[in-house]
């Protein structure tokens, strides 16, 4: 066998020269295909189930910082109260003050407080429903944090998804941001009356849109004079009333 | 930045398969990430070298696929690629048109070390 290291005299093979070989690691590719969000999709179907169950319509809402989803919102209040049983969830990084405004109107109001995180997922509305009582609720507000970008990738299981966008932000907003208006189901353009003011193209605005969605509602509205928000109210009264199936997952759009 | 907590996601679902296969650790990771997704691969690769620290994909290299955006047209039925802010048919320009990819955040497949 080995006649360079004398090992065949002394039998010490293994300690002397030739260094115990060792094993071969094995690797070996695993296929996978599995969407990465899966767990948060998992628990955006149990979210939805759980509302549908309770014959919740729950409304994402989503925007940049600042287009108005909280005027709206209370617009909103102001024109649904006493026709329907409303609850709202709040996301913010930090404070209350969205909440407090909403609870200053008498509806209940529950904040979530995501500290660094730039979006809600599913699990964070998960929490959040076990302090919202569902039961006899038509309509539950999701006021995602303000930011066109993160709360895209996030299903929470809500039952419709509302951008909006204020005239103020400029008409490319859509172009720019195309994943939130290709999977939102209602494009509402805020701030109406400030368009005279401002370089905002309506046409190309309503154009970028419809190059994403076609079939999208964009109701135009000015919280400050009132323009368009019954035409708004009614897109959700009629939602509402009809009856609705749970449309698809974001993803599915 | 959400791409963080996407590399969360991905190294738990990672790290479940690596358990199960019983695998020493991960020597890769292909993830295929479409250019609507809402995801940026860059951005996406940075989160990955700080969130793989001290799971079984410590010293995994991460492979990113881009996946096109194509759409079907419910006009003419064709399947086109298209503009990521302009989803219209690349055959008869029309709108109305059905996302086929582009979408996708995918884990792909993994590498293991036995």
């Amino acid at each position: 066998m080995c006649d360079h290291c004398g090992c065949n005299l002394t039998g010490t093979h293994e300690r002397m020269t030739h260094r115990q070989q060792e094993a071969p690691r094995r690797h070996r590719v695993l296929p996978v295909l599995a969407e990465l969000l899966a767990d948060n999709d998992r628990q955006a179907a149990h979210n939805r189930a759980h509302l549908d169950a309770h014959g919740v319509l729950a409304v994402n809402l989503m925007s940049a910082p600042g287009a108005g989803k909280t005027v709206l919102l209370e617009a909103t209040l102001e024109a649904l109260k006493g026709e329907f049983q409303i609850g709202v969830i709040e996301g913010d990084l930090e404070t209350e003050n969205d909440a407090a405004r909403i609870r200053a109107r008498g509806v209940p109001a529950y904040q979530i407080t995501t500290g660094t995180a730039c979006h809600l997922d599913a699990h964070m509305l998960h929490e959040a429903l076990h302090h919202v009582k569902l039961d006899g609720l038509d309509l539950l507000f999701i006021e995602n944090v303000g930011n066109l970008v993160c709360p895209v990738v996030f299903d929470l299981g809500e039952t419709y998804r509302v951008a909006v966008v204020s005239a103020a932000e400029g008409h490319d907003k859509p172009a720019k941001y195309p994943a939130l208006f290709r999977t939102a189901h209602v494009t509402v353009l805020n701030k109406v009356d400030l368009i005279p003011y401002l370089d905002f193209d309506e046409a190309q605005f309503t154009a970028d849109v419809r190059r994403l969605n076609p079939q999208m509602p964009i109701l135009r509205v000015s919280c400050r004079t009132g323009e368009g928000i019954s035409e708004w109210v009614q897109w959700l009264q009629k939602t509402l009333q009809t009856g609705y199936l749970s449309p698809q997952t974001p993803r599915d759009r | 930045m959400h791409e963080l907590a996407v590399c969360q996601a991905l190294l738990n679902q990672v790290e479940a398969l690596a358990r199960r296969y019983e695998a020493q650790s991960v020597r890769g990771i292909t993830v295929r990430v479409g250019a609507l997704s809402g995801v940026v691969p860059e951005l996406l690769a940075q989160a990955f070298a700080i969130a793989r620290a001290g799971t079984l994909a410590g010293d995994a290299e991460l492979v990113i696929e881009t996946a096109p955006v194509r759409v079907r047209c419910a006009a003419c039925g064709a399947e086109t690629e298209a503009g990521v802010n302009r989803l219209v048919c690349g055959r008869c320009g029309n709108e109305h048109t059905r996302l086929v990819s582009g979408d996708e955040l995918l884990l792909v497949s993994m590498e293991l070390t036995a």
